[in-house]
């Protein structure tokens, strides 16, 4: 069984790991959240939401042309077309619900790729609420369009300048400043990391995914399981999502699909559950790439998205189950698949989404295998880094 | 006897605890920078073990702790400078660090390894006291560590009084809700917050940190707690220090008096 215990721990991994002066705030989150979420006043505003300004469901859509092309039956769970454009945003709305029954009254975030900065920001304009999101410089530079899209919704954008200013830098900067803000602040984390019950809430409020591919698959194929379901794992909340339903199905396979950068042995990877060991970052104890001495290692992914040294610590322990296959996919062959997709079905995916899709060719399965690929988000952002590439 | 219940037994006021990251300005400093503190007169040696991602930490820590992994600092380069620490410092000497490279080090090793060379106490930001009573009180208490915990202003009551029983040592509260090196001076909110843990009459002694630079709030701090500690403050008067002991003199002295 796949249950996070009453210490907030998926087997090894998990765990509240935060400084005394964060204690309050978790403790209060801890201790409400549930029953928040199970009211039916909370699950009609959630629900309402999700339908008007989502747009969900969400197509469950037969892909003809790669499913032809790869010889098996292949639908693409459309998160791409949330409002916003990626998954992200059904934990935000989740969250700014959850925060507003808190009585806090202004939110901060961090971002990698810039698509939880917009979903953020997006949702804080629907309530108004004050937003300030905290992105690594790096990421700054190679997301524009995302940054310029968070100040239009009225957010402020603070660059977070240390260590490789990138998403690991930005979550740091994140929890130093709500430890400077405990009280009316909450603070949304974008994916199932951090400390307990963040990984749980955030995979809760993603369920939605797996939880709309059970009926849609039921329509079209009459059984609700799919053979295969594929995602990209960067902190790993659009996989939580899809595989959420499908945990304790053991006949579904659950596919991960990692960022190995220029390759999981060139130095320049964010392949975690390759090159990492347990450890704790962020608030949870997980796998996490670091050096001998448990100082965190720079990753390196083409896509923000995945850019980042560990993984959340539902997704360490399936690995460390073997309940799920994790891949690594290199930059060039998800920039590839990235086009192919463009190519066959008329997509641009995210570059981080690419990463599930070129995941097609490293597993194992038949023709008659139905496999569901988690299409996370589309490929707007990531045009500049396309263009950069040059390779179509 | 450890030397911090040693030190509270026979000062119970103004007493003095620095802070300085490991390897920070250069490599060899850290026990020159040791021996300084104790000849200024201060009462405890906080050494930090530097961290890729110090989260308690705001601008002047994060930056001492790169500087100090890029001149090559480890727990086991920290452990080696130390080695012999006993015959030229007596003061007690407090480790604080972030759980994770302790963690790789294994934290029984860890732990001995501090015995061995004669550490005190051990102040670890990210390690929650459930963690400590299931984990790690055990191995603490067998190579004779005291530990510290943090309380901030929004730390309830009913969890202060948990952290005083499971508290040695001395229990550190953070002058204001922030990370370290974000405020200077004490407000009359804060003054009140102070007062109110006073009343409480914990059993453990009470240093103050965050935000004590100078020898104003140095005192104001000693007037509602055993005394108090400064880190931020001292890092910035020793990153462009050209003599680190005449320095580091003169800035303790002038907090002390």
């Amino acid at each position: 069984m796949i249950k996070i215990d009453e210490k907030g721990f998926y087997g090894k991994f998990g765990g509240a790991y935060i400084p005394e002066m964060l204690h309050p705030n978790i403790e209060e989150l801890r201790e409400n959240y549930e029953q928040i979420i199970a009211t039916p006043e909370f699950q009609k505003e959630f629900r309402g939401l999700l339908k008007d300004f989502v747009g969900r469901p969400t197509p469950l859509y037969f892909a003809s042309r790669l499913s032809e092309k790869y010889g098996a039956k292949i639908y693409l769970k459309r998160e791409d077309l949330c409002h916003t454009g990626a998954h992200k945003v059904n934990n935000t709305v989740g969250q700014i619900i959850m925060a507003k029954k808190l009585g806090k009254k202004r939110i901060i975030a961090e971002t990698g790729a810039g698509q939880h900065g917009v979903a953020t920001a997006t949702v804080c304009a629907l309530m108004g609420m004050d937003c300030t999101i905290y992105m690594g410089a790096v990421d700054i530079q190679r997301q524009r369009p995302n940054v310029e899209r968070m100040k239009i919704l009225g957010a402020k954008v603070v660059p977070a300048t240390s260590g490789s200013q990138t998403l690991k830098d930005a979550t740091n900067e994140a929890m130093r400043q709500w430890i400077n803000n405990p009280v009316d602040t909450h603070y949304i984390i974008g994916s199932v990391v951090g400390p307990h019950p963040y990984p749980e809430m955030v995979a809760r409020f993603q369920s939605v995914i797996s939880e709309e591919i059970k009926w849609q698959l039921k329509e079209k194929e009459g059984t609700e399981n799919p053979d295969i379901v594929i995602a990209c794992v960067g902190g790993g909340s659009n996989a939580a999502g899809a595989f959420f339903h499908y945990y304790n199905v053991p006949q579904v396979r659950l596919v991960a699909a990692e960022a190995a950068g220029l390759g999981v042995t060139s130095g320049k990877s964010a392949a975690t559950t390759v090159l990492g060991t347990s450890g704790i970052l962020h608030g949870s104890k997980t796998l996490l790439m670091q050096t001998e001495d448990g100082q965190v290692v720079e990753p390196h992914s083409i896509s923000a998205g995945l850019d980042y040294p560990g993984i959340g610590p539902v997704h360490a322990h399936l690995f460390d189950i073997g309940r799920a296959e994790f891949v690594a996919v290199e930059d060039e062959d998800a920039m590839k698949a990235g086009i192919e997709l463009s190519r066959t079905e008329g997509i641009i995916p995210a570059i981080e989404t690419a990463h599930a899709i070129h995941a097609l060719n490293l597993i194992e399965y038949s023709k008659d295998d139905i496999i569901v690929i988690n299409l996370s988000g589309r490929g707007d952002k990531d045009l500049d880094t396309y263009i950069k590439w040059g390779g179509y | 006897m450890n030397r911090i219940d040693n030190l509270f037994q026979t000062k119970k006021e103004r007493v003095l605890s620095i802070y300085f990251t490991a390897g920070f300005p250069k490599l060899k400093d850290t026990l020159p920078i040791m021996q300084a503190i104790e000849s200024a007169g201060a009462d405890i040696i906080e050494v930090g073990v530097p961290y890729s991602d110090p989260i308690a930490d705001g601008p002047t820590i994060q930056d001492s702790n790169q500087i100090a992994l890029d001149n090559g600092m480890s727990l086991k380069k920290l452990f080696e400078q130390l080695q012999d620490m006993r015959q030229t410092v007596s003061l007690p000497v407090v480790l604080m660090g972030y759980l994770n490279p302790i963690i790789q080090y294994g934290m029984e090793a860890f732990c001995k390894k501090c015995q061995e060379i004669g550490v005190d106490g051990l102040i670890l930001p990210d390690l929650p006291m459930q963690q400590y009573l299931d984990e790690f009180k055990e191995v603490f208490d067998k190579y004779d560590l005291r530990n510290t915990f943090l309380i901030s202003p929004q730390t309830s009551e009913k969890r202060i009084r948990e952290i005083d029983t499971h508290s040695n040592g001395f229990i550190y509260m953070v002058s204001a809700h922030s990370i370290t090196g974000a405020r200077t001076g004490i407000s009359e909110e804060q003054i009140a917050y102070f007062q109110r843990v006073e009343a409480m009459n914990l059993k453990n002694p009470r240093l103050i940190g965050f935000g004590i630079s100078d020898s104003e709030t140095f005192t104001t701090a000693s007037k509602y707690g055993n005394g108090a500690i400064i880190g931020s403050a001292f890092i910035k008067k020793i990153k462009e220090s050209q003599n680190l002991k005449s320095d580091i003199e003169s800035y303790i002295q002038s907090v002390i008096h």
